[in-house]
């Protein structure tokens, strides 16, 4: 499905996987992997920097791919399609901030209910819409945006960070994630903050899905985020919910992304084993419960992180 | 300078502040005395705005004004000091100072030009306070006067400091009112929450004094005694004499040696603490909150961490050392907590399994097969009769407990500890948030199971249930045992003194 | 009148996420009412309707189950997804490896299989939280993804048929087959693939029930979920209680494994699940975390999953994604409850005894 992937090790041939795992088509692999990786746990920062847990991130990135991929085809322009995918995640991303700061509802239940959402509703639109079962049409090869959105990831990074510790708002929303009570002291509006924060989570994570569907590939298909929601999520941990390692962590990720879809199967080491992709797969989710317990460097979510904020009266 | 007017405030059923006036004059150091729950730090936080008042006025510089919100009072030139810091750990000092009155614009924020600012806060008024420490690496006094800097920092002219040395050493008692002083020097205005009443004389100018959500004193400090401040907090002479016999005391239960208590943080709350209870006898700890009585009930009912206690316990002759919880109640140590919704009761459980919280793992609550099944008739049995033996109302064992009134959860916590049929009673505010006719009934049971022989540590911030109760009665200051006294040939103003200064003199 | 406020906000959330779906439908240009009487309707056909709904609702059960007694230990388990894969993957090694092994010997060592697996895949969550304090949540959520990945690696690499396109391990011992319930049923087709895991799951929901309420440690339990001070005050160790929950909870989860495998394909199917773990937290939900509440909840769900497959056939537009819209749309109105508890608290209906 991804064009630029290369045909890897053909099973006969007897190939040194070191050489083949470190060229530069991997190196922009990695980059094109981790961009929806990056926007997306960028994005989750943003939301749990607040206190608000984000599990939906999945879902956002599939309001957005399929938007975007809808809105291209339809209007014939990408830049339109962009903008509507990271409308879409951010009209998702106000479900999550209604239900969870005005009414309190569980962080994640209401996460786990808008990602069961995403998976309806783009196959139920689709099927009335283009009368096919989950898939968008194909796009144009030249109204796809391959490039733009990397750079808008990457571009996120800096202005993630700059926006965090260098401004009041980013001062407000690390205070507003960590003690409520004492940024609400200090005159602060709690709730405006954390629903400023969930929605950005929302624009940021339907970019990434948008980049998905009309920069990776040219439609969206069913689930085709297919746990890269997840994975951001992980990221985010791993980055310890600080901009540039959650960048770091994503970049890494998406390495091991592009070595499995590289191998196309089993890697030889040189000894001589094998190593299946499975294995591949499983380390952004292993090294995520490893930091958790702290077993290498610790990572200490946002101290109010999932706890609403009751003001007693 | 800011004047409360015929203020009043309810919780629920409790009048927290009752039609209170306090004017305090500027410049000055005004002083809020009282006893925990007389309703200081109400009053306070409606001033701040936290809290909204349900009637009376607030009054700036002789102007009424409405204080809906904190904002409103930092506008108004308020500042407060929480009891409990408000402060972001994580965040460096300058930024917790900042937060809500940010300088720059909306896209800079202008960090450096804050910190000059805190820098020259903090010479004027000597805190010595470096705005680029994180504040988790900050000593406790450290970050009271972050505290400090916080409100002064938004220009505030008048600091409200809820019971700010409870949390500071001696020597940071002393730096910390010579800080105060300098500011009254500078033309601030203070009002200083406290219950200890050695701190009110060496500070304030003028002296506020509540008792059960009502000013009952207004005295300049140097027209007034601690003797005279100790009468008024604690009220009249004593009223709620229980008439009870003489204790006849038998040989040791509890025994504590050189007990201490350390926490996560290290601090010890309780700090070589030796006494013993016979059984018999009630053994009541007077002091006020916080000195350490918590932790050590807690502790003795097995609730802490082994590892954080040292010392000596035994019971009957027998040590506990590193006995749990579970095993320490088999033994026959019941516990009345201080907190019941948070330790003594399942909110959301009926009656009946309220009953059984603690027993409910061995015969006869639990019966075949394995022993694993919950015996339902010998459970609703054991309710009704806590019910019955308790007057606990209304008598519905499958009520949930939240849908009784304190008095009654109060009632049956302490029928369910009863049944154990303890050596040893471990009681903690008794009757806190209970009725008075609650009152008379759960002292007269302490009272009726003391005579049964049992012996009973009892803990209470109110000083006549103490008083009345206890046939001995320790005083706790700061962790230590400040000393015995004889309930029944003391005077309130003594141990006032004693719980407040930990001396007599 | 506590049956009433127990059945009310969750009739009212159904109510409320059908009149949702219905716009979507009216958005499309199809009728709801038509709709939802296919939906529904078709699930209540003799005997494809009933065997079926049945069938869908098996795995339900026991994964709202299983998030059901986390959820009263006070935890939440969303890997039950995860330990549903690894149960059934465990079940079918079992079947595979000890194919010769007679009948009444093979089908108890699957089902301990499956529920030693499933319980084992929850520990590990359980331990991290009780030992290290990390969260369960995220941590559930990983532990799917290695569970995918992990089963997926065996089946491809080890127990695949050789020669077959398909991702699925080779098939079970006949002898680890159990019964569909045709074979008993008269005028039941043993087509259908309805069989005793049915039946387990309904045994399943009255052990919760006898478990969570009748017995000591499902006191203990429900005392940790409540209020863990109060449960430390009472001699119970929170820890241990943690721990216990999410074996429990696992065990439960791994049971799907025991209809999929032993009942139903009679090999492991990769990524055979449905989101039944993820559902599960939506039956749970709905069903207040309540065997009882549980069983229905998960009937109705199953409903909607078997309405969805004539939805999707006899209405010009509608496919049977409404079926995920109505769950996710059920599972936000009850978790924010209180957007209708205002007016509902007005009318008076909620109203507790207040002594």
């Amino acid at each position: 499905m991804a064009p630029w992937t290369g045909s890897g090790c053909s099973g006969a041939r007897k190939c040194d996987a070191l050489s083949e795992i470190f060229s530069t088509q991997l190196f922009w692999s990695t980059i094109r992997l981790s961009t929806p990786l990056i926007l997306a746990a960028l994005g989750g920062l943003f939301s749990e920097r607040s206190g608000v847990i984000n599990i939906a991130l999945e879902g956002m990135m599939l309001a957005g791919a399929f938007t975007a991929a809808s809105v291209t085809w339809a209007a014939g322009n990408p830049w339109l399609g962009l903008g509507a995918g990271a409308a879409a995640g951010l009209a998702i991303a106000s479900i999550h901030a209604v239900a969870c700061i005005r009414y309190k509802a569980d962080q994640v239940v209401t996460g786990t209910a808008i990602n069961i959402l995403m998976i309806g509703i783009p196959g139920f639109l689709s099927g009335a819409l283009f009368l096919s079962s989950g898939s968008t049409p194909q796009i144009p090869k030249e109204q796809l945006i391959p490039w733009t959105p990397i750079v808008l990831a990457f571009a996120a990074v800096p202005a993630t960070w700059y926006s965090l510790y260098r401004t009041p708002f980013g001062l407000r929303l690390r205070s507003v994630g960590e003690n409520p009570e004492a940024a609400d002291a200090a005159g602060v509006n709690v709730a405006q903050v954390r629903y400023t924060g969930v929605l950005l989570s929302g624009v940021l994570a339907g970019m990434g899905g948008s980049y998905l569907s009309i920069g990776q590939s040219s439609l969206f298909t069913r689930n085709m985020t297919s746990g890269r929601g997840f994975i951001a999520l992980a990221a985010l941990i791993f980055g310890k919910w600080r901009p540039v390692q959650t960048m770091l962590a994503c970049l890494f990720f998406g390495f091991t992304e592009a070595v499995t879809i590289q191998m196309q199967g089993v890697v030889k080491l040189p000894s001589g084993e094998d190593i299946p992709v499975q294995f591949i797969q499983m380390v952004p989710y292993v090294l995520t419960i490893v930091v958790l317990a702290g077993f290498i460097g610790y990572s200490r979510p946002p101290r109010a992180l999932g706890r609403p904020y009751e003001k007693e009266r | 300078m800011i004047e409360l007017r015929n203020i009043s405030k309810r919780f629920g059923t409790v009048r927290a502040n009752d039609h209170i006036d306090i004017k305090v004059e500027p410049a000055t150091i005004h002083a809020i005395v009282g006893e925990n729950g007389a309703g200081k730090s109400t009053a306070m936080r409606i001033a701040y705005g936290f809290y909204a008042a349900d009637s009376g006025e607030i009054l700036i510089d002789g102007r009424p004004r409405r204080i809906a919100r904190p904002q409103d009072a930092i506008a108004l030139g308020i500042g407060m000091v929480h009891q409990h810091f408000m402060l972001v750990d994580t965040m460096t000092v300058a930024e917790n100072i900042v937060l809500g009155a940010e300088p720059g614009t909306a896209l800079t924020l202008d960090l450096p030009q804050a910190a000059s600012r805190i820098r020259k806060l903090s010479e004027d008024f000597k805190l010595s306070v470096d705005p680029g420490a994180t504040v988790e690496d900050l000593s406790v006094g450290q970050q009271q006067r972050v505290e400090l800097l916080k409100a002064l920092y938004r220009d505030a002219r008048l600091l409200i400091l809820d019971e700010p040395t409870a949390v500071l050493t001696p020597q940071e008692v002393e730096e910390f009112f010579s800080i105060l002083r300098r500011m009254r020097e500078q033309g601030k205005t203070i009002v200083i929450i406290t219950h200890k009443l050695s701190e009110v004389l060496s500070i304030s100018d003028d002296v506020t004094v509540m008792r059960d959500g009502r000013v009952v004193g207004r005295v300049k400090t140097r027209d007034t005694s601690a003797a005279e401040l100790a009468r008024l907090m604690v009220g009249r002479e004593v009223l709620l004499r229980v008439d009870k016999p003489d204790a006849k005391p038998g040989a040791v239960a509890l025994s504590v040696r050189d007990f201490s208590v350390t926490t996560a943080e290290g601090v010890k709350p309780v700090d070589n603490v030796s006494f013993e209870v016979r059984s018999g006898e009630i053994v009541g700890i007077a002091g006020v909150e916080g000195n350490g009585q918590t932790e050590l009930v807690e502790a003795l009912a097995g609730l802490v961490d082994p590892l954080r206690v040292s010392g000596d316990v035994s019971l009957g002759g027998a040590s506990l050392a590193g006995v749990g919880a579970r095993r320490r109640r088999e033994l026959g140590i019941a516990h009345i907590p201080e907190d019941r919704h948070r330790r003594g009761l399942l909110l959301e459980f009926s009656l009946d399994e309220n009953a059984i919280l603690g027993v409910h793992y061995r015969p006869p609550i639990t019966t075949y097969p394995g022993g694993v099944i919950l015996d339902e008739r010998e459970i609703r049995r054991r309710t009704t009769d806590i019910i019955a033996r308790f007057d606990v109302r209304p008598p519905n064992p499958e009520l949930p407990a939240r849908a009784l009134s304190g008095g009654n959860q109060q009632k049956l916590i302490i029928g369910r500890e009863f049944e154990l049929g303890p050596k040893l009673l471990l009681v903690s505010q008794p009757t806190r948030g209970v009725d008075i006719g609650a009152i008379e009934f759960i002292h007269r049971k302490l009272v009726a199971l003391r005579d049964g022989g049992c012996a009973v540590l009892l803990v209470s911030a109110e000083l006549e249930e103490v008083m009345s109760l206890s046939d001995r009665l320790l005083v706790i200051h700061n962790g230590h045992i400040a000393g015995e006294v004889n309930p029944k040939a003391a005077t309130p103003a003594d141990i006032g003194l004693l719980m407040t200064r930990g001396r007599l003199h | 009148m506590r049956l009433l406020r127990e059945l009310l906000f969750p009739a009212i959330a159904v109510l409320a996420a059908f009149v949702v779906g219905g716009i979507f439908v009216l958005i499309v240009g199809d009728s709801p009412i038509e709709t939802y009487r296919l939906l529904i309707g078709s699930a209540l056909w003799w005997p494809d309707g009933i065997g079926y709904t049945l069938f869908y609702a098996t795995p339900l059960i026991f994964t709202g189950l299983a998030v059901a007694v986390a959820f009263r230990a006070g935890l939440l388990n969303i890997g039950a997804e995860g330990q549903l894969y690894v149960a059934a993957f465990a079940t079918a090694w079992t079947g595979i490896t000890f194919a010769r092994l007679p009948a009444p010997l093979l089908i108890p060592l699957c089902f301990v299989a499956a529920i030693a697996a499933g319980s084992f895949w929850a520990v590990i969550p359980g331990v991290l939280k009780a030992r290290f304090g990390s969260h369960e949540v995220i941590n559930t959520i990983m532990m799917n993804f290695i569970a995918v990945a992990l089963v997926s690696y065996f089946t491809q690499y080890h127990y695949r048929t050789p020669g077959d396109p398909i991702m699925e391990s080779a098939p079970i011992g006949a002898n680890a087959h159990i019964a569909r319930l045709g074979r008993f049923l008269p005028g039941f087709p043993e087509r259908i693939p309805l069989n005793l895991a049915f039946l387990l799951a309904l045994l399943a929901c009255a052990l919760v029930y006898v478990f969570l309420w009748r017995t000591k440690w499902g006191y203990e339990l429900r005392a940790t979920g409540t209020n863990p001070s109060a449960a430390e005050y009472g001699g119970i160790s929170i820890r241990r209680q943690i721990v216990v929950a999410m074996a429990i909870s696992g065990a439960l989860a791994g049971c799907v494994g025991i209809n999929e495998v032993l009942g139903y394909r009679h090999l492991y199917y990769d990524g055979f699940s449905d989101n039944y773990g993820f559902t599960g937290i939506a039956v749970a939900l709905l069903g207040r975390n309540h065997p009882v509440g549980v069983l229905l909840a998960a009937l109705l769900f199953a409903v909607l999953t078997r309405g969805g497959i004539p939805v999707d056939a006899f209405t010009e537009h509608v496919t049977k994604d409404i079926v995920q819209i109505l769950q996710a749309t059920i599972i936000l109105f009850v978790a924010a409850e209180g957007f209708f508890r205002g007016a509902v608290d007005r009318f008076g209906l909620l109203r507790r005894p207040k002594v």
